[in-house]
């Protein structure tokens, strides 16, 4: 048996063959580290958009700073580094002129259990329609953390493409809006939502609204509370009393649960 | 048997300045630049100090470490950085830390697989080449594997990305005579490895051609 026959017989070639276990690095390893930012239209102006292979983690309105304040605000938040992209990943073009967009991903993964289930339920909420941040409270499994939600759509990493703006207060005020609420009550107008009806339901003790045909009782923006012919509508301060009244909660926009 | 005076020491002296340099002035562009120039011989290393598998995992956290270390640098620190050596001391660390609570938490027993992004050593090597050189990367992953982690770490920084003495013993935290020392003790060990393991089948190279060759004995020296 020569040392030929021996694989690595020589140092030499034991060296030589450490040598072949070096590989380059896979072109998706900087796509791990890096985080593309570009900036895009919106229905609130420019905004800044920041996102990772896994998703959209960012965004911001482009008039609240310069490039360097949005860099700032992300680094002080995620400590990654940015770097630019040339183009935006699929869905969030849409999504930000406020079309649904089966195709935007979104990357919640800093976020805890909670804040991710509050943003997942306040995604769930449909154009055009408002839902109480105590309903958004219940929907993420913590129906008593009525508060701890207001404070979570407040740092909202992803504004618009989770449409905290939908989020209300249960007495028909639009609530505050982490770029104002001007903002808000702009957004919800431009999505047909009736805010004066709101009010005026509001004002009079209304928060949910029967129908005498089906006997379903909804949100007043819900789509099949729009529906409702005056003849046949009837308002109820709580849940209790439109059961009570014999209604059932609508599946749709589950005033109960 | 080491040979220290690489060719390129002085161009590499060049790339770290600029690279320092860029990570002063702006810290995301220059680490762009930092990921550019380094992400090869960290990947290199991360799958031959992890599993594989891991490796892209690994060398995505050493290096994100590394940017929020950077975060706190101020233009003094980063003036007097080594980039490499201080990269693949994070690296190195994350990896040891990886492992321990790997062995808090038993999994799967690591399997090594063959580099599939390798660029070709010989353009015109065949199928049956590029499975026995797999073959023998597997191997020879494996029983680096069960390499004291100094030695270990010692042998893949020298002889699998190439590193000069003096690099290897600032990533270690020695003296330029024990990292020599390590690298040679390592090579010993994974020699009588290999013998030892040379009971069960093993593929061998005999005048380019592959032959399997069963021996029922240890071989002797």
């Amino acid at each position: 048996m020569t040392s030929n026959g021996r694989p690595f017989g020589t140092d030499q070639q034991l060296v030589s063959a450490l040598g072949t276990l070096a590989a380059p690095a896979p072109p998706g390893l900087a796509d791990r580290v890096f985080t593309r930012w570009a900036s895009a239209p919106s229905r609130l102006g420019d905004v800044f958009v920041a996102f990772t292979d896994r998703g959209v983690q960012f965004l911001r309105p482009a008039g609240e700073g310069d490039a360097d304040g949005f860099a700032d605000a992300y680094h002080r938040r995620f400590a990654r580094p940015l770097q630019p992209a040339a183009r935006l990943p699929a869905g969030v073009l849409p999504a930000l002129r406020g079309r649904q967009a089966r195709a935007l991903t979104l990357d919640l993964a800093g976020l805890s259990e909670f804040e991710r289930a509050v943003l997942a339920a306040t995604r769930r909420i449909p154009a055009g329609q408002t839902r109480p941040y105590g309903w958004v409270a219940r929907e993420a499994g913590s129906p008593r953390a009525v508060r701890a939600v207001g404070s979570v759509l407040a740092r909202n990493p992803v504004p618009l493409l989770v449409p905290c703006h939908r989020v209300v207060r249960a007495d028909g005020a639009v609530g505050d809006y982490m770029f104002g609420a001007p903002s808000k009550e702009q957004l919800l107008r431009d999505e047909d939502v009736d805010l004066d009806g709101v009010r005026a339901l509001a004002r009079g003790g209304v928060r949910y609204l029967a129908s005498d045909t089906t006997g379903i009782f909804c949100f007043p923006t819900c789509r099949d509370a729009r529906r409702i012919t005056p003849a046949h509508r009837h308002g109820f301060r709580t849940v209790s009393t439109a059961a009570a009244a014999g209604y059932r909660p609508c599946l749709h926009c589950r005033p109960a649960a | 048997m080491v040979d220290d005076g690489h060719d390129g020491t002085a161009e590499a002296a060049v790339e770290e300045q600029w690279l320092r340099c860029a990570l002063a002035r702006d810290l995301d562009s220059g680490f762009a630049e930092l990921t550019r120039v380094h992400s090869d011989v960290v990947h290199s290393v991360a799958r031959n100090l992890a599993r594989p598998a891991d490796a892209e995992d690994l060398a995505a956290e050493a290096l994100l470490k590394a940017y929020r270390a950077l975060r706190g640098f101020d233009a003094a620190r980063i003036g007097t950085l080594s980039i490499r050596p201080w990269l693949l001391t994070i690296l190195r660390n994350t990896a040891r830390n990886a492992a321990r609570d790997a062995a808090r938490r038993p999994g799967p027993p690591p399997a090594f697989e063959p580099s599939t992004e390798q660029t070709e050593p010989e353009p015109a090597a065949g199928p049956a080449e590029r499975a026995e050189r797999a073959d023998t990367q597997r191997r020879l992953g494996a029983l680096l594997a069960e390499l004291p982690e100094a030695q270990r770490t010692a042998i893949v920084l020298r002889h699998v990305v190439d590193l000069p003495i003096g690099e290897i013993a600032e990533i270690l935290g020695c003296k330029d005579g024990t990292a020599k020392s390590h690298i040679s003790r390592g090579l010993q060990r994974l020699r009588t490895l290999l013998t030892d393991t040379t009971t069960t089948a093993t593929v061998t190279v005999v005048g380019g051609t592959a032959q399997r060759v069963l021996r029922s004995g240890r071989t002797s020296r």
